[in-house]
Formats: structure tokens, C-alpha cells, sequence
């Protein structure tokens, strides 16, 4: 459990993706399974304790802490499972440290009843930070920034293996994958999924640019609508039915009237949307389904959920993946045309003769729900990852603003020394509001110009926020691009916008030159 | 001219403490000696001034006169130059000093080099004024002595169950086991001037890390002064003479300020570490933007604190700054009699603040030019 508490308190601590990863690998280096095969289950989330809850470990420390001390420390500390584990009384030589497969398994097994005497037990032999990791892994709230598909990039790095391989078998398999770590030591084959319904990784687009133009011809090229929704894979094998996001998560439970919908044998690759009488539903209404773990009549009613279709995987156990664009696409459509099923609906080609005629459609896609268009080769098997040549992705251009800085906060990790996070407002009645925030979109160059410029023109400072001079003659200007723009109520200004960067730095223009909040009313989605 | 105590304090504390305050009162310049007419580590300048160990806000440069320990004024002359008072008295631990009715000796508190206890007698009463003190060992100093008295007085900076600092052996191999994960980067840990540092690079000499530890031009002086008063710190160089590539892998030492800073741009892609009992609390390091939070302190934590208190059994525990509530409530909880009163002027943690106020504010205080 040591070795586990410590990997849990180094990488909340660490923001760096690769220094995340090397950690991780580290980790799994380290510990002997079946350990390190549940620390890996504990970062994909794949563990669920049902006796366990948060409101059982308070009533522990209630029993051996007097409640004002208590009650100080958790004001100060601001987080209960933190400051259980940092007050917990300690009693040493007690108990043996335990593993970490003994307390996965234990908590998997113990009754309600004995549950609270369990844990006990076990926060009395484990220091701070065992106890600390110990309540995360009960209470399910790790906050450490791993996402499931990290923890899986770094098993694949552990083992020299192709990540789009360990997704494709993951769902097959069951903590505390012994199986998965042979495969990755060289010790043994790659698991076959024993499970039906596995997800098959997906194939990615490259962004065009206008330089590939010239080496395109049109004629080779498919067109479809860059949907602004979210991709995913729909399987139903031999009655199991999954919903999958793109990294391979299953997001089933939040759609079970797309699960219900799921009367076939296949997989395919399509897009979730919210489809309302038959018409795509902007973005925001599809963040009203996601990332819940029940869905309410309510939420289902309101926000009914949808796919178009793209591609055809696997039809009644044949992998089509081999086969050639345009021999799937016929197959597809024959498939949906079969189905009558109204929640999922074709993908439509969009006709062309060349590209000109795609940036006219491109620009004006009126439909709030397309990004832009996506070129694929007919020619294109359906391969894993990124390959390069076949697919591409031609996005709208971005709704641009030109805004004024007016906070500057330190960045993390190796940007700690730059003031790299920018908070930017625009005009409203002789007054600059903030709009948002932005930390991407310049070059390093830019970023040693913009910290300069924010440390030489400070008017405030609060902690690792600085307040910079804005003001209608003296103050930057940085032209904002963005994906779409909301309605917001925890925004002052009322408007919360889809991935602001800086797109270009005005150091030209002065601030009463920037625009007004009228402005970006009239892009609200 | 002294303040005359009944003047500065809350009249129920004053009835509380009564028995002893002809003895040690507060007033807002600190603590303060009547039958001796002298200063506790005063905040301002005073005529005669007795001083428990060198960090800031305890040794300020002005007073008339200064007892202390020879290490702590060789501390103070490094500070403010060797005129800081026109008269020094060096005064060894147990040695006792007549000082107008009062007789005060010293006696170790296991802080940082050259702390001491101020133990007061007078009237047949005996007060100790801890100091800022600490109990577990320090290879940079003499360790805590425990000293029987009736009215023992106590710092409360980590005056909550929630602040127990771990083996500092193992903070250090945290450090230490960074370099081996990242070998293309260095360990920037920010470690106050006097005292943290010479104790961490100590720490790190007997973790068996023979390496060069690279410093912050801010610690220079006072890493000579402690080598020159005994303590061996090993190959120490300067960053602003070192190239980038060669402080890979290494420890770099620097002041908390220092970090986040512009200086920290010379170095190879550093782990930000910072070395003090505030990392305790997560969402501490976390505002800091640290990476590598160690919980090394040179003040008590709880249990020391409480178990300073059990073991002196003293007949009043007054309780100067930090966190003065919960400790005072424990101590009612187990049977002591014990009051706060609120001294101003005490940084909490030696002015390595809780946090903010020093990293931001820092660099531009920060010693070396960018
Ligand atoms: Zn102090
Ligand atoms: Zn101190």
C-alpha cells in the first residue's frame, strides 16, 4: 500500500503529462502483481466499493477525536478525508502495513457491518499518506489528474505496446489484470477479449492545411459533416450492448435510450448528438446528458439522444475494417436503410466536384451542430490511430474577438516561472468585463514577451494573480479565437466560450480599439 | 520607557496570569522582563534586549544591548553588519546572567543554530520563553533541553492535531528518489536562509547523497557561517556559477522566493520542492504550485507541543502566536492552565509564511538578478 499511497501523492502533486507517464511506469516497474494490476484498476476507475462511504470514515474519527479540534483542523485543512488522514491518532506497531490487493479484496468482501472496524484497522497501520490514499480509493474521489486513458498510455509504455492494442482488449478483461502485465513483460500473448461487444480503437483525422491541397485530388475524397458532438462506438454483439467514447470508455449508463435503440449485430462509428424531431440539437444540450452517472425522465425526455453513423466495423461478426472506404459506405447505407431505428440516422456525403465548392458549404453551414467537413479517401481501410493520408479534418474557422488582458497567473510545472494564464474581457458600457480565460495559442517566444509585458505593466497582485493596466490607451489587446460561445450564469459577463486561445497578440492595437460584449451576443449559439 | 503591562492586556487575561506578570508580561514590543527591565526578542528596537535565536522576527538589529548566544549574534552580525548594537553579550547555555533583580540563563531549544530558551527568575518564580523550539534531533544544532518552571511559555505555529511532521530521513529520500525518476531535471527545493538549509543539506550528506548541492547566492553567507561554526555541509556551489547541463540530476537549494521566480529559469527543468510544515496541508503546496511538498520544520509540531506540555506539567501555558484556540483548548481538555496572548510581530514558520505572500512577492526581493 506504500508504494501505491506514494504514487497516488506524487502524481497529484505533478502537472506534466510525460513526467505523469514516467511515474506511472515507474510504478509498474516496481510493484509485483497483483498489486500494480489494481493501482491500474484504481486509475481507470474500474472499482467500486459498495460498503464503503464517506459518511462511515467521519463517524470514525468522530469516535477518537474531540470534535472542536476536529472541527479547527477540517476548517483548516479544507478537505474531511484529508484531515481524517493527517489527525488520524497514531498507534504504533500495531498492525502490518497491508497491501494493497489485500484491501481491494477485503473491501470487496467485508460486510457493512464490519466494514467501519476493517478500515480502522487498516488507518491505524498506514502513515499519513497510505491513510490519505486509502480514503481516495474508497470514497472514488482521486482527484490526482490521470485520466483512464493515461493509465493505460502508461502500461502501454511500460510494455512497449501499441495503445490502441490495450484498448482493444481492455474491456475483456478484469482487475487485477495478470494477464494484461504477462503480455507487457513478454511473458505470454496478448489476452484475447474474452468478452463480446469490445471496443475497437478508432481511426483519427489529420488537420488540413492549405498546402495539402494541391497534393489532393478531389475526385479521390469522400465528404461528410464534421459533427459538434461527441464520436463514439456503438456495439451489440450477442446481446451486450456498450456505448464507447473514442479513448474506449464506457459510457453506457448515461444512455439507455440509445442503448435501448441498439436492436443489432454490429459495431459502428458514428456521432453522439442530442436529435430532436429529427433535427441535431446544439452542443450545450448534449452537456446536459454527459458525465452523469443516472439519467433522470426529465434529462430523457428533454435531451433525447441520437447518433449519425459514419461507419460500419463489424457487421453480423464480419470485420469490415479491411475493406475500402466506399465498400463500408455502401454497406453502411444498406445497413441504416435495414434498420428504420429513427434515434440512428446516415451521416449524409456531401456532394462536391472540387474543393472550392466545400469552402463555400463550409462557410456557411448554417446547422449550429457542424464544425466542419471531413475528407476521407474512398480508397481508406479503417486502421487504429492516426495514419497519415486517408482521413482529414477541415474545420470551420473559429469565431475571433479581439479582447484585453487583464489577469495574468503563474502557469504549473515547468511554466511555473511564466505568467502563462490569461484572463481577457471586452467592452461593456465604458467598462471591460472578463469573457474568459486562455493559457495556449502563443509560442514560447511570445510567451517570454507576454510575461515581460505582464510583470513591467502590474497594477495588483493577489497571490500568484497579477492584476495588469488596462485601460482605453494603455494595456494588450489579444485576438481570442474560439469554438462557439454559451450562455452562462457563473460568468459575470454571461457568456462562457467553447476552447478560447490567443490567436494572435495585438501588441498594434490599443484597448479602446477592442470589441464590445455586444459583439459576441450576436454569436451566442 | 517600558510599557507598563496592565495597560496591554485584556483585563481576564491579566487576572489569570497575575502570580507571574510582575515577572514576564506581554506589551506590544514582546515580552517583557519589569524586575530585569529588559526584552524578549523585541519587535522594536529596545535598551536592552535578550534574544532566543536568530531568525528575523525574533533578532532585529537596533536594541541597546543584546544578550544572546554567541552563535546567535555571529547570526545577527552576518545579518545587519557587526555594528547591530553597540553592546554584545555572548552568553553560553546554563551560564548564568544578573541582570537587575532578575537572573536569566539559556538553555538549548533544538530550533535552528545557536537557539536557546530564555529562563527567568526572579522573586523565587522561574518563566521559561521557549522561543521558537523543536524536539526531534537537528544535526545543525543542540537539541531541546527541558527545563521545569512554573510558567512555561510556548509558540502554537502547528497548534493543530493535524500538523505531525514525518521521519524528516524519509522527506529527504523523497527528494532523493525524484533524481532517480528524472535524471534530466534537477530538485529545486526552497529552504528558508537560516537554519532549513544547512539542516536539509545535512540531512541530504547522511542520506548518502555525495553530490555537489548547487545554492542560491541568498545562502552563501550563512552556509560559510554554520561550516565555520562546526557544521560540515559537503560540496556546496553556486548556481550563478554553474552551467545548466551540469545541475542536472543535482539538489539546488534556494530561498522559497526563489522559486516560480525568473532565477529559476537557469536551471534544468526543476522540481519545485519546498521544505516546511505548512506542506502538511495539501492544498498548501498545491497554491504554491509545488511539486514536491516536504514536511520539514524547524518548529514543534502537535505532539511535541503537547508532549513539551505534559512533561513540564508548568502551573500556566502561555501561548504567544499560531494557532493559540486549539492548543489552549487541549490543554484545558488535560488538566493545564493556559491562556493566549496573542503576540504580534511572529511570522508563523520563521517568515516562510504560510504560503503566498513570500512566493509572490519574492522575486523581486530575491537576492540574485534574473
Ligand atoms: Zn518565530
Ligand atoms: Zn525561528
Amino acid at each position: 500500500m506504500n508504494r501505491f499511497a506514494e504514487l497516488l501523492d506524487r502524481l497529484s502533486y505533478t502537472p506534466g503529462r510525460n513526467d505523469k507517464l514516467a511515474l506511472i511506469v515507474d510504478y509498474f516497474r516496481h510493484v509485483p502483481d497483483p498489486d500494480r494490476g489494481y493501482a491500474l484498476a484504481a486509475m481507470t476507475g474500474t472499482l467500486d466499493f459498495k460498503h464503503a462511504k464517506p459518511a462511515m470514515i467521519r463517524g470514525l474519527i468522530e469516535e477518537r477525536a474531540d470534535p472542536a479540534l476536529f472541527r479547527w483542523s477540517r476548517d483548516y485543512v479544507g478537505d474531511t478525508a484529508e484531515t481524517i488522514a493527517l489527525m488520524w491518532p497514531v498507534r504504533p506497531g500495531v498492525n502490518r502495513v497491508p497491501d494493497l490487493s489485500e484491501i481491494v479484496e477485503e473491501l470487496d468482501r467485508t460486510s457493512k457491518l464490519d466494514m467501519p472496524g476493517r478500515i480502522a484497522g487498516w488507518l491505524d497501520a498506514l502513515d499519513e499518506t497510505g491513510r490519505w490514499a486509502l480514503l481516495k480509493l474508497i470514497t472514488g474521489a482521486m482527484r490526482i489528474g490521470v485520466s483512464a486513458r493515461l493509465a493505460k498510455q502508461a502500461l502501454a509504455q511500460y510494455g512497449s505496446l501499441d495503445i490502441a492494442e490495450v484498448e482493444e482488449v481492455w474491456h475483456g478483461l478484469e482487475p487485477p489484470y495478470l494477464d494484461l502485465f504477462a503480455w507487457a513483460d513478454g511473458l505470454a500473448e496478448r489476452p484475447e477479449h474474452g468478452t463480446l461487444a469490445p471496443f475497437r480503437p478508432v481511426m483519427l483525422s489529420h488537420p488540413v492545411e492549405e498546402a495539402d491541397f494541391a497534393r489532393m485530388d478531389p475526385a479521390d475524397y469522400r465528404a461528410e459533416w464534421k459533427w459538434d458532438g461527441i464520436r463514439v462506438q456503438a456495439v451489440s454483439e450477442g446481446g451486450v450492448k456498450r456505448l464507447y467514447s473514442r479513448t474506449g470508455e464506457d459510457i453506457s449508463g448515461s444512455f439507455p435510450d440509445l442503448i435501448e435503440a441498439m436492436r443489432f449485430e454490429a459495431a459502428i462509428d458514428g456521432e453522439l448528438l442530442v436529435v430532436r424531431g429529427g433535427a441535431v440539437a446544439p452542443f450545450s444540450d448534449l452537456q446536459q446528458r454527459l458525465n452523469r452517472k443516472t439519467v433522470g425522465k426529465k434529462q430523457l425526455a428533454e435531451f433525447p439522444a441520437g447518433l449519425r453513423v459514419y461507419d460500419l466495423l463489424v457487421e453480423d461478426g464480419e470485420d469490415l475494417r479491411p475493406l475500402p472506404f466506399d465498400e463500408r459506405r455502401e454497406r453502411l447505407e444498406a445497413w441504416v436503410a435495414a434498420r428504420g431505428e429513427p434515434r440512428i440516422g446516415l451521416s449524409p456525403l456531401i456532394p462536391f466536384a472540387n474543393f472550392d465548392d466545400l469552402t463555400e458549404l463550409r462557410g456557411h453551414a448554417e446547422a449550429e451542430s457542424v464544425e466542419g467537413v471531413m475528407l476521407k479517401r474512398g480508397d481508406s481501410p479503417y486502421l487504429a490511430g492516426r495514419p497519415k493520408g486517408y482521413w482529414w479534418k477541415w474545420k470551420r474557422d473559429p469565431f475571433l474577438v479581439d479582447a484585453v488582458l487583464l489577469y495574468a497567473q503563474r502557469g504549473s510545472g515547468r511554466r511555473s516561472s511564466f505568467y502563462s494564464d490569461y484572463t481577457f474581457g471586452v467592452w461593456k458600457d465604458g467598462a471591460l468585463v472578463p469573457v474568459g480565460k486562455a493559457y495556449f495559442g502563443f509560442t514560447d517566444d511570445e510567451l517570454k514577451r507576454l510575461d515581460r509585458f505582464v510583470r513591467d505593466n502590474t497594477i495588483n497582485s493577489f497571490g500568484p494573480v497579477r492584476e495588469v493596466t488596462h485601460e482605453p490607451d494603455k494595456g494588450l489587446v489579444l485576438e481570442v479565437a474560439f469554438e462557439g460561445l454559451q450562455r452562462s450564469t457563473r460568468h459575470k459577463s454571461g457568456v462562457a466560450m467553447r476552447f478560447p486561445r490567443i490567436n494572435r497578440i495585438r501588441w498594434d492595437k490599443p484597448p479602446r480599439e477592442a470589441d464590445e460584449l455586444g459583439l459576441l451576443e450576436t454569436m451566442l449559439e | 520607557m517600558p510599557v507598563p503591562c496592565n495597560e496591554t492586556a485584556a483585563p481576564d487575561v491579566l487576572s489569570f496570569m497575575k502570580a507571574f506578570t510582575d515577572i514576564v508580561c506581554p506589551t506590544p514590543k514582546g515580552l517583557y522582563c519589569p524586575p530585569g527591565d529588559f526584552y524578549i526578542d523585541p519587535t522594536r528596537p529596545s535598551p536592552r534586549a535578550v534574544v532566543t535565536h536568530g531568525h528575523s522576527d525574533h533578532a532585529r538589529a537596533g536594541h541597546g544591548s543584546v544578550l544572546a548566544t554567541k552563535e546567535t549574534l555571529a547570526i545577527m552580525g552576518a545579518r545587519y553588519g557587526a555594528d547591530f548594537t553597540p553592546s554584545q553579550q555572548a552568553a553560553r547555555y546554563g551560564e548564568r546572567h544578573r541582570i537587575g533583580d532578575a537572573t536569566v540563563w539559556l538553555s538549548p531549544a533544538g530550533h535552528v543554530l545557536g537557539s536557546a530558551q530564555a529562563v527567568i527568575e526572579a522573586h523565587g518564580r522561574r518563566i521559561v520563553v521557549s522561543g521558537d523550539y523543536k524536539r526531534r534531533p537537528d544535526p545543525t544544532c543542540a537539541p531541546f533541553e527541558p527545563v521545569p518552571c512554573d510558567v512555561f511559555i510556548t509558540e502554537a505555529t502547528f497548534g493543530l492535531p493535524v500538523f505531525r511532521h514525518p521521519d524528516d530521513g524519509k522527506e529527504v529520500a523523497k527528494a532523493l528518489h525524484m533524481l532517480d525518476v528524472f535524471p534530466e531535471r534537477c530538485v529545486l527545493i526552497g529552504a528558508y536562509a537560516l537554519g532549513k538549509a544547512q539542516r536539509i543539506i545535512t540531512l541530504l550528506r547522511q542520506g548518502g547523497y555525495d553530490a555537489p548541492v548547487y545554492i542560491h547566492g541568498a545562502m552563501e553567507k550563512l552556509c560559510s557561517l554554520y561550516e565555520s561554526l562546526g557544521v560540515e555541509l559537503g560540496d556546496l556551489r553556486l548556481t550563478k556559477d554553474a552551467v545548466k547541463g551540469e545541475m542536472m540530476s543535482k539538489i539546488v537549494i534556494a530561498p522559497p522566493s526563489a522559486l516560480g521566480d525568473r532565477w529559476s529559469r537557469r536551471l534544468p527543468e526543476p522540481v519545485n520542492a519546498f521544505a516546511s510544515g505548512w506542506m502538511r496541508v495539501r492544498a498548501r503546496a498545491r497554491q504554491g504550485g509545488i511539486e514536491l511538498p516536504l514536511v520539514i520544520s524547524d518548529h514543534a509540531d502537535w505532539d511535541e507541543l503537547t508532549g513539551t506540555l505534559l512533561e513540564l506539567s508548568p502551573q500556566e501555558v502561555w501561548v504567544t502566536h499560531g494557532r493559540e484556540e486549539p492548543l489552549v483548548h487541549w490543554a484545558g481538555l488535560n488538566g493545564l492552565k493556559a491562556r493566549p496572548l496573542h503576540l504580534a510581530g511572529y511570522d508563523e514558520e520563521d517568515g516562510e509564511g504560510p504560503q503566498g505572500d513570500n512566493l509572490k512577492s519574492a522575486e523581486d526581493a530575491a537576492g540574485e538578478p534574473a
